[in-house]
């Protein structure tokens, strides 16, 4: 019981300390195991009656699809949404727990979250674990102020603007959004120049692929179109089916419906998604 | 004796010209690529021709290094002059030269002195149309529309999706226009001089250099923190 080790506050932060015991593993052969990361194409654009986001839906771990429809566009408040690219455990964690603290701050103030908190909250998180936390999100939505539109990079920097993607396919579709945007969009317009700018990104970049995703934020209302283009279908399936061997044979069927315990009232105080 | 030829070696450019975007149009090639050489970070030079014509039938265009394209022209302009010196009635169409700088890139690059370029090569030779690219490690290909560097990111995209056989040369033009108006915006070592040229069976003209016109009016840039202070 020495006293005069001082007993410090914890750090914020990450802990290296495990760095020189990764470094020796890796020296002794161990492979790092790969992360999943989104490789993807994500945009946002602003249009006459709010924002609209888009996203790609495909996953990669280094050259392989790990996930052919995951869902990119993370749910942040009613009034807001946010697409992430980067690594997928980082983005997801990351919008799951600043939605959390939205909903805290929502009850603890009873009024409809802003998107300068959500975008505050994000950058001083990212921020802190200086560009560790490898998500690079696009954030948008409609409150008081009016429609929102943010891009925030992995170290913490935010860009305010009317049109922004991000991932590995950002260049095509950035280079959509350059020769096609302007002010004033309608809902239609505004819907498929971004199902033009995923697809650039889906056919042009090798990180994106598989469906389109796109969600729709105006005042007091918002869409969310889940595989709202889906222009990789499986053209080839084998008409005759599964035939499963002879060896094992079904010799008797028994089917239960289960019934469901609890009963749903419609229209309650329903959790938030 | 290696310490000598260690010390010939190209190692990286110095400097260079950014992407050149080409298309196949309803008569020829079109070509476009600006007028700047960039010293790394700094803009040193701003009117240095990228699209040259060579021989009867070819037009090229040079991203990358631009004291290797120079040296490239001059190894084209010995290769005309030996086909013009057999006064066959032959000459050497863009298949040919394509062929030709194939083989010279592919070459320096197996010495480990590679020509630092990526080249662009288009031309019409009876009736048939060309267009085709060489990379500083001797990749090539022949295809409808090509594009080098940045342009291939943010060019072909753009080409892919509106590209079509049968543009004039109206059209073609608006649709070379629009791509490097996007490389204009987005990448940083574009200048706004941009020259076109075109090449048909019958002749090649490299027009004298224009600018793009830009468009900064959005509501969002006049006051982009009014939302988000601390944003940019």
């Amino acid at each position: 019981m020495s006293k005069s080790v001082l007993d410090l506050p914890p750090k914020g932060g990450f802990n290296f300390d495990l760095c020189r015991r990764n470094d020796m593993l890796e020296k002794k052969g161990l492979k790092p195991q790969s992360f999943l990361k989104t490789g993807t194409t994500i945009v946002g654009l602003i249009f006459q009656d709010g924002v609209i986001l888009g996203a790609d839906t495909r996953a990669t771990e280094g050259p392989i699809v790990a996930d052919k429809n995951c869902e990119k566009i993370h749910y942040m408040a009613p009034n807001i949404y946010c697409c992430g690219a980067g690594t997928a455990a980082d983005t997801e964690a990351v919008t799951d727990m600043v939605s959390s603290q939205l909903q805290l701050h929502r009850y603890h103030t009873g009024r409809e979250s802003r998107v300068v908190t959500a975008l505050t909250l994000l950058k001083k998180h990212l921020f802190n674990y200086q560009g560790y936390v490898q998500a690079a999100l696009v954030l948008g939505g409609v409150d008081v102020t009016g429609p929102h539109l943010h891009t925030i990079y992995p170290h913490g920097s935010t860009d305010s603007l009317p049109y922004a993607t991000m991932g590995s396919g950002s260049l095509a579709a950035m280079s959509l959004f350059e020769s096609k945007y302007k002010e004033g969009l309608t809902r239609d317009e505004g819907i498929s120049l971004v199902v033009e700018a995923i697809c650039a990104g889906i056919f042009n970049d090798l990180g994106s692929g598989s469906n389109v995703d796109v969600c729709v934020i105006t005042k007091g209302h918002k869409e969310y179109l889940r595989n709202h283009l889906q222009p990789n279908p499986r053209t080839y399936v084998n008409p005759k089916g599964f035939t499963f061997p002879k060896k094992t044979e079904v010799l008797s069927t028994k089917i239960t419906p289960l019934k469901e315990a609890v009963e749903v009232i419609e229209g309650g105080d329903a959790m938030e998604e | 004796m290696a310490t000598v030829a260690e010390s010939e070696r190209t190692l990286y450019p110095y400097v260079t010209g950014s992407s050149v975007v080409a298309l196949k149009y309803k008569d020829g090639i079109l070509m476009a690529a600006d007028m700047g050489g960039s010293y790394g970070s700094t803009l040193r030079y701003k009117s240095i021709e990228r699209l040259k014509p060579v021989g009867k039938h070819t037009l090229l265009g040079a991203s990358g290094e631009i004291s290797d394209f120079q040296e490239i022209l001059r190894y084209l302009d010995e290769l005309i002059l030996y086909d013009n010196m057999w006064d066959d009635g032959n000459s050497l169409g863009p298949k040919e030269v394509h062929s030709y700088l194939t083989r010279v890139m592919y070459n320096r690059r197996n010495k480990f002195n590679p020509l630092w370029n990526s080249l662009v090569l288009g031309g019409v030779k009876n009736g048939q149309k060309y267009l085709g690219m060489v990379n500083m490690i001797g990749i090539n290909f022949e295809d409808n529309h090509v594009a080098t560097g940045l342009g291939n990111h943010l060019a072909r995209p753009i080409l892919r999706d509106e590209w079509n056989e049968n543009l004039t040369f109206e059209e073609g033009v608006k649709l070379l226009e629009k791509c490097m108006r996007v490389l204009l915006y987005r990448d940083r070592s574009a200048v706004n001089k941009i020259q076109i040229s075109k090449i048909t069976e019958e002749d090649c003209t490299v027009f004298p250099p224009f600018s793009l016109k830009t468009y900064w009016d959005f509501s969002a840039f006049k006051n982009p923190t009014a939302g988000a202070p601390g944003s940019w």
